[in-house]
């Protein structure tokens, strides 16, 4: 049976959260500073928290009797439904702010539309998450602005960043047709309507940064329909290998 | 966490201090008001406190390594959100620690300069690796249930901010003790697999545990002025065999067994009497030769490279907002 487009939709969003949020924790113990260890794991730890809880809800809408658990550690990547923005590698710090500051700049007035969603579940997740990623998004921007605007290194590191990252923008604004019938239905975000909030904020910071977005001759897409890239397999391969080791076992 | 090695023998010279104002501060210290940094205070007492307090910021640091080892194999999700949440209270244990030694006259560059250079110590339970998932439950239970033994007393240590800190680290820390028990009985309770995996845990972990309470009192260097000056408040086997006593009943509750053949209860005294402590291992960790004081080391020097064009350049855009802001300034007087 073929997932119904709500379920493919917030499956997609819980993928987004839950893998973006891995990522930064990856860098525990690495962080440049004690004050940005515990910045990056407040961060991770918000994504961590929105993924559970609409894999929750997915595993409501489903009604198979799967669980948080079963969505995060039993699928395969092909199955994960992410965009390809969150998987990239944490790289140099530089890299990690800056994919940090294009999902944040995106999420939040993602999530401040979806709290006016006509399904309750989804508005009261994207109540919480949008006050998150509002702080996601300050603190990656004035990181970002210090990078670009601090010394010749860092603002080579930042516009290197922004050079690797800047053609998967243009999926996180994609509708298909499931989505389509979502949005006119009250229920899903009309991307195109958050866009221009996004291009201000971006505008706002990279200028600040003394920094510009690169022309993009070729937006990469795919992950939403499970078509990835080489990243997202080993970091699966990490994130699983404990639980599939212990098939039905609880922790 | 926890730093130990509170038994370390101050090597500098000792400052002859004026007596009238060493008499007015033991009294302080013996009448249990807290000492507050522009106090005056014997060099002696500045040194020790600069020691205990940095080594167990140090601590804080390095122990986010063998935990953080497991972040990304986190089981489940819940457990998963847990240990980050913990390794990100133990960051925070040691901001709110340099912050104190900072009081003290120190600066938190220096002591991170110090732990670099290999001058400084840490707890040695840090230099033993995290083999299974059993281990961050275990280090929870044991390691933090150890750490607290040694904490409480802390809470009303006779300087000011290190108390302070600690209160506040001392319910962090209860509340780990209290999860890491809890992942420990899951597992417990759990498949034979994950049972096996939590006794392995526990055999690999006790010994050290133990260890972080310091050398026997009878060899152990340095209590006294300590204890006068309120910095330490119990002796090392005090404090070890409280962890002892409480420790034991509750891996019998989660019918774990703890690795010591010659363990037993003793009717008469009330106390559970352990075998003997591989004090050759404890210094050999101490020492530095431990499975991983190298890794712990090699990371932290690699984070701190790592970090530094980030650190220059919030630096280097610091002085470029307030060299702006000063043109602003005398542009608008103008």
């Amino acid at each position: 049976m073929t997932p119904t487009p709500l379920l493919t939709y917030t499956l997609r969003l819980a993928d987004n959260a839950l893998v973006l949020g891995h990522r930064l924790s990856e860098w525990t113990a690495h962080a440049p500073t004690l004050e940005e260890e515990i910045a990056l794991a407040n961060l991770a730890l918000d994504l961590v928290g929105q993924a559970r809880m609409l894999y929750d809800y997915a595993a409501k809408i489903e009604g198979k009797g799967r669980r948080e658990d079963d969505f995060a550690f039993l699928r395969d990547d092909r199955a994960f439904l992410n965009v390809l923005l969150v998987e990239q590698p944490n790289g140099d710090f530089a890299a990690t702010m800056v994919r940090q500051l294009f999902f944040a700049a995106y999420a939040q007035p993602f999530y401040a539309a979806l709290a006016g969603s006509k399904d309750e579940t989804l508005a009261a997740i994207g109540a919480k998450a949008e006050k998150e990623m509002a702080y996601h998004l300050r603190h990656a921007g004035e990181w970002v602005i210090r990078l670009g605007d601090g010394t010749e290194e860092s603002h080579a590191r930042a516009k290197a960043a922004l050079d690797d990252l800047v053609i998967y923008i243009d999926e996180l604004f994609e509708v298909d047709a499931g989505d389509r019938a979502l949005i006119e239905a009250g229920i899903a975000v009309d991307p195109a309507k958050i866009r221009p909030a996004f291009d201000k904020a971006l505008g706002e910071i990279l200028d600040e940064a003394t920094l510009a977005l690169p022309k993009v001759s070729h937006a990469h897409r795919g992950g939403r329909e499970g078509l990835h890239s080489e990243h997202l397999g080993p970091m699966l391969a990490e994130m699983q290998v404990l639980h599939r080791a212990h098939p039905g076992a609880e922790w | 966490m926890y730093a130990q090695a509170l038994d370390q023998k101050d090597k500098a010279p000792s400052r002859i201090e004026d007596p009238v104002k060493l008499a007015a501060f033991e009294a302080h210290c013996a009448a249990d008001d807290k000492i507050e940094p522009k106090d005056w205070m014997p060099e002696a007492y500045r040194r020790t406190l600069v020691r205990q307090v940095s080594q167990h910021a140090h601590s804080e640091v390095i122990g986010m390594q063998p935990e953080g080892n497991w972040v990304t194999r986190a089981p489940s999700l819940k457990r998963k959100a847990i240990l980050i949440s913990k390794i990100q209270d133990e960051a925070g244990h040691g901001l709110y620690l340099y912050s104190a030694a900072e009081t003290l006259g120190v600066s938190r560059e220096e002591l991170n300069d110090q732990l670099l250079a290999g001058k400084a110590k840490y707890s040695s339970i840090f230099n033993y690796p995290t083999l299974t998932w059993a281990d961050i439950g275990t280090i929870g239970w044991l390691v933090d249930g150890a750490a607290i033994m040694n904490q409480i007393p802390l809470c009303r240590t006779s300087f000011g901010p290190y108390s302070r800190a600690m209160i506040r680290i001392c319910k962090e820390e209860s509340f780990h003790q209290r999860q890491g028990y809890e992942a420990v009985m899951v597992l417990a309770r759990g498949t034979p697999e994950q049972k096996a995996m939590a006794q392995d845990a526990l055999n690999r972990w006790w010994w050290p545990c133990l260890m972080m309470f310091g050398p026997p009192d009878a060899v152990s260097e340095h209590s006294e002025t300590s204890m006068r000056w309120r910095i330490k408040r119990f002796s090392n086997d005090a404090l070890r065999q409280k962890f002892i006593d409480a420790t034991v009943p509750q891996a019998h509750f989660l019918g774990l067994t703890i690795p010591d053949p010659d363990l037993r209860f003793n009717e008469a005294s009330g106390h559970w009497e352990i075998g003997a402590i591989d004090w050759d291992e404890f210094k050999r960790v101490l020492a530095g030769e431990g499975p991983c004081n190298r890794q712990r080391m090699k990371v932290r020097r690699a984070a701190h490279e790592n970090g530094a064009w980030v650190r220059e350049a919030a630096l280097a855009h610091a002085e470029k907002r307030a060299r702006r802001k000063q043109a602003a300034a005398l542009q608008a007087a103008e």
